[in-house]
């Protein structure tokens, strides 16, 4: 297992685990999220390619109702 | 046609509306509809680890293929955070790149910190987003947001949710006769006649959220704001007559009064 920090919270995920992974475990799957790792946006094709690794730093967003 | 033209775009509806504050989506969406507004603005926020999936979102109930949407930065208080925010946003909206940045100075007045919202503007505009921005009503700072390369600038009536209404109109019609970019009134509208007086200013568009979703009845104060925006923009269209103390003018003929000599 590697730790990886999500929206504050670190986590425990598997190894070797990309972020289509992460959305699936999350139940974000299909959701319309947007993801920003260690600073940079990760572009939503590239959701199967990036694989985590260990300290990542992570912020995943939706649209909310604000003024 | 009279449009609210903004970067390039065209909108019939002068009255933009945000989506915070409602009962539910239901009601967000009626109080929009009833609005008229075509721009809708959007916060970006964290997801809830562990949310329901299965709950609708507000992109379900206002399908960005039917309005514009306009994400901003509320709740941010530097111009890193702003940027950070616009990012995602941008990611999010599958390119949409026209923005609203806010950068809030003070969690008690929500006032603007015009510092960042200079430093966060000049990165996003080079960065290649349409900057529609919140100021306060300082024309100086107004005018170095427009010359940065924001495509509408955006001074408060009043402070965010305070619905005070028009503090200043006398520094906000500076700001208007000045800018060569849409000038939005945003924040501070609490009532119908205050939407009407900034469009009698000549604002090209007011922005307002609390107003609306605070009301007792929000979707009918949607339909009154929709009204009110409308009549201040034909009356600034149709040109007021002068203000006279004293110099009375009676509207009915000054002859052929019974009883006269």
């Amino acid at each position: 297992m590697i730790q990886v920090t999500i929206n504050g919270a670190t986590r425990q995920i598997p190894q070797h685990f990309n972020l289509s992974q992460l959305l699936e475990e999350m139940q974000l799957a299909g959701k319309r999220v947007a993801i920003e790792r260690n600073g940079e946006i990760v572009p939503r094709s590239q959701y199967t390619a990036v694989e985590l690794l260990h300290n990542d730093q992570l912020e995943i967003v939706v649209a909310v109702g604000g003024g | 046609m009279d449009n609210l033209v903004i970067a390039g775009q065209t909108y019939a509806s002068r009255l933009l509306v945000g989506t915070g504050k409602y009962k539910d989506f239901d009601e967000t969406r009626r109080a929009v509809d009833a609005s008229g507004a075509n721009i809708v603005t959007v916060a970006i926020r964290r997801t809830n680890l562990g949310q329901d999936a299965s709950q609708p979102s507000l992109l379900d109930a206002l399908p960005p293929s039917q309005f514009t949407y306009l994400p901003n930065t509320a709740g941010c208080y530097s111009a890193d955070d702003a940027i950070r925010t616009l990012r995602l946003a941008r990611e999010l909206l599958d390119g949409h790149d026209l923005v609203k940045l806010e950068v809030l100075g003070d969690p008690n007045t929500l006032y603007p910190n015009v510092v960042e919202t200079l430093r966060a503007a000049e990165v996003l505009v080079k960065d290649g987003f349409k900057v529609m921005v919140y100021t306060s009503d300082d024309p100086i700072i107004a005018k170095q947001l427009e010359e940065i390369g924001c495509v509408a600038v955006m001074p408060l009536a009043s402070l965010i949710g305070s619905g005070m209404g028009i503090l200043n109109p006398w520094n906000l019609q500076i700001i208007i006769d000045q800018a060569k970019v849409p000038v939005v009134v945003d924040a501070g509208v609490g009532t119908a006649s205050d939407a009407a007086i900034a469009m009698e200013l000549g604002c090209d568009a007011v922005l307002m959220n609390t107003a609306i979703a605070q009301a007792k009845d929000p979707v009918l104060m949607a339909s009154a704001m929709r009204k009110a925006v409308e009549a201040g923009r034909e009356a600034y269209l149709a040109g007021r007559m002068p203000k006279k103390i004293y110099t009375a003018s009676p509207s009915s003929p000054t002859t052929g009064i019974i009883g006269s000599k």
